[in-house]
């Protein structure tokens, strides 16, 4: 077994135990840090499939300006003490076969049609080194310059959106 | 070496986690930080089946990486204006709960 195999596996099992923490744990500012610890070895991923930019975006957009938004919310609402009590006592069980199901459905269709032998590790120098991120810029802004632009209204109107949904009406009371 | 279905693989499991905390957790932040999950390990297959293209063509394939680029965009914006919804409604019901806020029920 080489050591990329072992170093995917201990990733992988970091990324699931992550993710068992974020649905377990009953504080909410414990959720967000096992979702931070998630999102980093998913970037860690990303550098390995020979994406450096897309890592370093994960780390800077989701780990940094996300997440710090996310707990900005849960501590200043105080949010963070988790409810016990159900509703609907069924709805669990069925939650998790439901999700099981999922699981098996996605794993099938996936796994069914896909070349299952190529092999994806060590990317080569050329990925990591700034031509290729040169020539990801120049197709982002060639090829795909209408869905950047569309991006950039799309940031704009959910600004505007998040600024008139917190802002207190005249006269209601603070 | 590193197989694609490994990735695909992890793909799944995560996918079905961010679906299963979506379903059992009460707490609307919680619920929507599964919703990243979800969207983080559709990135992942992304980014595995784009650097799968590119070994079978033998030539860099970007288009991958850019709808990861785009993907990541959207949830920032979609994180900000759930966020502002959030706050907007503990303001009214003082509760994160999902269970409470049930207004709409006949």
């Amino acid at each position: 077994m080489d050591f990329t195999l072992i170093f995917f596996y201990v990733l992988a099992a970091t990324a699931v135990a992550t993710a068992l923490g974020l649905l377990l744990s009953r504080n909410a500012v414990y959720a967000a840090l096992f979702l931070v610890l998630n999102l980093a070895t998913v970037a860690v991923f990303y550098l390995l499939l020979g994406a450096p930019f897309v890592a370093m975006a994960q780390i800077t957009v989701y780990a940094g300006a996300i997440m710090v938004l996310f707990l900005f919310v849960i501590m200043i609402l105080g949010a963070e003490k988790l409810p016990k009590g159900e509703v609907l006592p069924w709805q669990r069980p069925l939650a998790i076969g439901a999700a099981a199901l999922l699981l098996v459905e996605a794993v099938y269709l996936l796994l069914q049609r896909v070349r299952l032998t190529s092999d994806l590790s060590n990317p080569g120098t050329w990925e990591n080194s700034m031509d290729a991120l040169r020539q990801m810029a120049t197709l982002l802004f060639t090829d795909y310059l209408l869905p950047f632009e569309v991006t950039s209204v799309l940031l704009l109107v959910a600004m505007i959106g998040a600024i008139v949904l917190t802002k207190r009406e005249k006269g209601e009371p603070a | 070496m590193i197989p694609l279905d490994h990735y695909l693989l992890l793909s799944a499991i995560l996918f079905t986690m961010g679906a299963l905390g979506v379903l059992i957790r009460r707490n609307a932040l919680i619920i929507f930080m599964s919703i990243e999950l979800m969207l983080n390990s559709a990135n992942l297959a992304f980014v595995a089946f784009a650097r799968s293209f590119e070994k079978a063509s033998g030539q860099p394939l970007f288009s991958g990486q850019l709808f990861v680029f785009f993907v990541i965009a959207v949830a920032a914006a979609e994180v900000a204006i759930g966020l502002a919804l959030i706050v907007a409604i503990f303001r009214i019901k003082h509760n994160v709960d999902v269970d409470q806020m049930s207004s709409l029920k006949g």
